[in-house]
Formats: structure tokens, C-alpha cells, sequence
């Protein structure tokens, strides 16, 4: 092989760079995004979510989406839990009145998974509220 | 017969089927297509009838010699602006207006007269969206995003709104506003229990139908200190909307449109 030394010393430059995160990580220690860390709400007055959190988490946007429909398409604007325990569909009035902070808790894992949904663009929120 | 004439011949064959067979396979589809069409027809046209013959039919009548609007009273588009957090962009050109004044002969063109009665001339006349019977802006949108709920009330559905504003020039009435810019700095006071809207989507009066679904009259109704908004059920025969029709004369904005417009108004 010809100019073997160049090459070789090229591809472990080019290694090296590659996986400098990887390395960079090792270094510090940690890792350098932050898992998300909610704020669950303690309120007295309301212990229960409209359901299970193992639920929340994965279908919560599967929820409002029907909720959605049931209210603006259907005119229904009540939802009944599994434990039959009604709640007004409203992502504002219901969802916020117990998760006060939206950026302590919805843009935690939405920040974390990327993802942005425009919800908010309309429907407010109470910090946009107190910022007014 | 020569090699090339041989081929030409072949090739022509060729092509002749393949266009028979195009014809034949694109014709199908467009029968299938008109088939579509015609089947989306009939569903407006039942829609209409099973509105028409449903039990709610919700309109409102607006008794204009009650009604001081020309003195200044904005009460009911006031209360309606609050209530939905709408926008005031300080101008007229991108102006979003639920409840608007407009002069009588402006609000009823077709009832052009020379000579009017003196109480009519200067009188401003509050307008809405007429909630109509035969909405030409559900015909138009391409999203479904209005629509025709079965109480009568054109609503809107602003997740599904693309901002294309065909229903805007389909309106007759100018009932319906486009959001050219982010609304939520120009309300005053945000109304947390109502969402505002994003750039981009139509909006317009819908009878208030968060309130009417809680059981609330709408929010204009309830502010009018004159009690010249009456709202109610239609084809209810013993509602005050119909005893107020039957005892009064009443004109509506564009009849001949054939829209079918359910605000009704004393004059």
C-alpha cells in the first residue's frame, strides 16, 4: 500500500472526530441531555386523571384528539373515566386546572422527544395567562 | 415487403391498443369519480332536508326598533369580543369581526328605496353570521372545517382550517374574518376559557355554541340591555322567536340568495 502512514493516521483522525461525543460523554460523566424530570401536581381537590398514567403517557395526545372531535364536531363536552367519574373535555379547563406548569411538565417530554404540537398556539395556557 | 414497413405496421398495432386500452381504463375511473361526486351531492342534499325537518333549529331575531345601536351601544359586540378573545388589530384592513354595525341600507341592499321611513335612514343595524340554512361556505371548504352541526349552528372547526378562504368569498354576507397575523397579542384581555385562534384560520360568530351546549344563551343576548336580541328555537311553534315572527314583520339580509339566513329582523 502506498502512503500507508497518511492513511492510516487520516482514518484515526477521522475516527476520533467521529465519535468525539461518545467520548465527550465518558469525560464528563453524564449524559449531556437531561432525561426529562416532571412536576406532578398536588392538588387536594383533584387526585384523579381522567386515566391511568401508564395510559397518559403513551396515548394522552390519542385522548385529546378524540376529545377534540367529541367536543367541536360532536357537541359532547363530557367524559367519563373508567371509574365513572366525569370530566369536562377541555384541555384548558380540565388538564391545566390539576398541571399547572405547562414547561415543567408538557415541554419536558415534548422537548426531550423533539416533538412540537401546536396545540398551545390556540389553546391557552395559564403561565401565557399570567404573562399578559 | 420491406423490413421497415414490417415494423411500422407492428408498431402502429401496438399503439393503436395501447390507447384503446388507456381509454378504456381512464374512462372507468371517471365514472367512478362522477360517482363520487354525485354521491357527496346526495349527502348535502339529505343533510339539508333532515336539518330543515330536525327538531332544534336555532335563529335569532333582532328587533331593530329596540335596538340603539345607533346611539353608540356597542354592548353585544363588546361582550361577544371578550368572550371569544377577539383580536383588535387597531385597523380596518385585517379587522376580525364577529358582531359588526353595518347602515340599514348596507345590511339590506336588496330593499333599496328612495324615500325610507326617517327612524330606518340613520339606523345601524347589528349583523352576524346568519347561520344559514343552505351555507354556501360549508359547500366550498375543501376541509370539512365548517360545517353544519343539527341544531343549525355553522360551526367551525379551527384544527382543520387551512386558511384558504374560499368560505370567505362564498359568504354573501361578509360574515367570516382571516387571521393575516398572530392574534394573541392584540387581545386585551384573554378570556381563559376560550381558546384564541392561530395566523391563519377563518373565523366568525357561531351562535356561541360553547354556551349554548352549557345550556347559556349566547353571550350577546345576554348583554343586550334593550332586549332586542331574542334567540331560540325556530321550530319550536310555541318559542318567543316564532310568537315574535307571527306578531311582527320581519326581513332577513339577502333572502333571494337562497341561503337561507336565520337571523331575523323587526323593522
Amino acid at each position: 500500500m502506498y502512503d500507508s502512514g497518511k492513511i492510516i493516521t487520516g482514518l484515526i483522525i477521522f475516527v476520533g472526530l467521529f465519535t468525539a461525543p461518545v467520548w465527550y460523554n465518558l469525560i464528563e460523566g453524564k449524559a449531556a441531555m437531561n432525561k426529562p424530570s416532571l412536576s406532578l401536581p398536588n392538588n387536594e381537590n383533584q387526585n384523579e386523571c381522567v386515566a391511568g398514567t401508564e395510559t397518559m403517557i403513551a396515548d394522552h395526545m390519542i385522548i385529546l384528539n378524540t376529545w377534540r372531535n367529541d367536543v367541536v364536531r360532536n357537541g359532547k363536552r363530557n367524559y367519563y373515566n373508567q371509574n365513572h367519574k366525569i370530566f369536562e373535555m377541555s384541555l384548558t379547563k380540565t388538564c391545566f386546572n390539576c398541571h399547572t406548569n405547562k414547561s415543567h411538565f408538557c415541554d419536558q417530554c415534548h422537548n426531550y422527544a423533539g416533538v412540537n404540537p401546536y396545540c398551545f398556539g390556540c389553546h391557552n395556557v395559564p403561565q401565557n395567562l399570567e404573562n399578559k | 415487403m420491406n423490413k421497415g414497413r414490417r415494423k411500422f405496421i407492428k408498431l402502429a398495432g401496438l399503439a393503436a391498443f395501447g390507447i384503446a386500452t388507456e381509454q378504456i381504463v381512464s374512462s372507468k375511473a371517471q365514472s367512478k369519480a362522477t360517482e363520487i361526486i354525485s354521491n357527496r351531492g346526495r349527502q348535502t342534499k339529505k343533510s339539508l332536508n333532515s336539518a330543515s325537518a330536525a327538531k332544534v333549529r336555532l335563529a335569532m331575531v333582532v328587533d331593530l326598533r329596540k335596538c340603539v345601536s345607533q346611539n353608540g351601544c356597542t354592548k353585544c359586540i363588546d361582550s361577544c369580543n371578550k368572550e371569544h378573545n377577539v383580536p383588535d388589530f387597531g385597523e380596518t384592513k385585517d379587522e376580525v369581526k364577529w358582531i359588526w354595525k353595518e347602515p340599514y341600507e348596507g345590511a339590506f341592499m336588496d330593499q333599496e328605496n328612495l324615500y325610507m321611513k326617517d327612524q330606518l335612514k340613520d339606523k345601524m343595524v347589528p349583523v352576524f353570521c346568519n347561520n344559514c340554512d343552505n351555507p354556501p361556505c360549508v359547500e366550498v371548504c375543501p376541509t370539512q372545517a365548517t360545517y353544519k352541526r343539527d341544531d343549525g349552528i355553522v360551526m367551525m372547526d379551527w384544527h382543520r382550517c387551512i386558511g384558504c378562504r374560499y368560505c370567505m368569498a362564498a359568504c354573501p354576507y361578509g360574515s367570516r374574518s382571516f387571521n393575516w397575523r398572530d392574534p394573541r397579542q392584540f387581545i386585551k384581555e384573554v378570556n381563559p376559557n376560550f381558546p384564541t385562534r392561530t395566523k391563519g384560520v377563518v373565523e366568525k360568530c357561531e351562535f356561541c355554541a360553547e354556551r349554548i351546549d352549557n345550556g347559556l344563551p349566547p353571550a350577546c343576548v345576554e348583554a343586550c340591555s334593550a332586549k332586542a336580541l331574542v334567540f331560540g328555537n325556530i321550530n319550536d311553534p310555541d318559542s318567543e322567536v316564532r310568537k315574535l315572527l307571527k306578531d311582527n314583520f320581519s326581513v332577513r339580509r339577502k333572502p333571494g340568495l337562497g341561503t337561507g339566513p336565520e337571523i331575523y329582523y323587526l323593522v
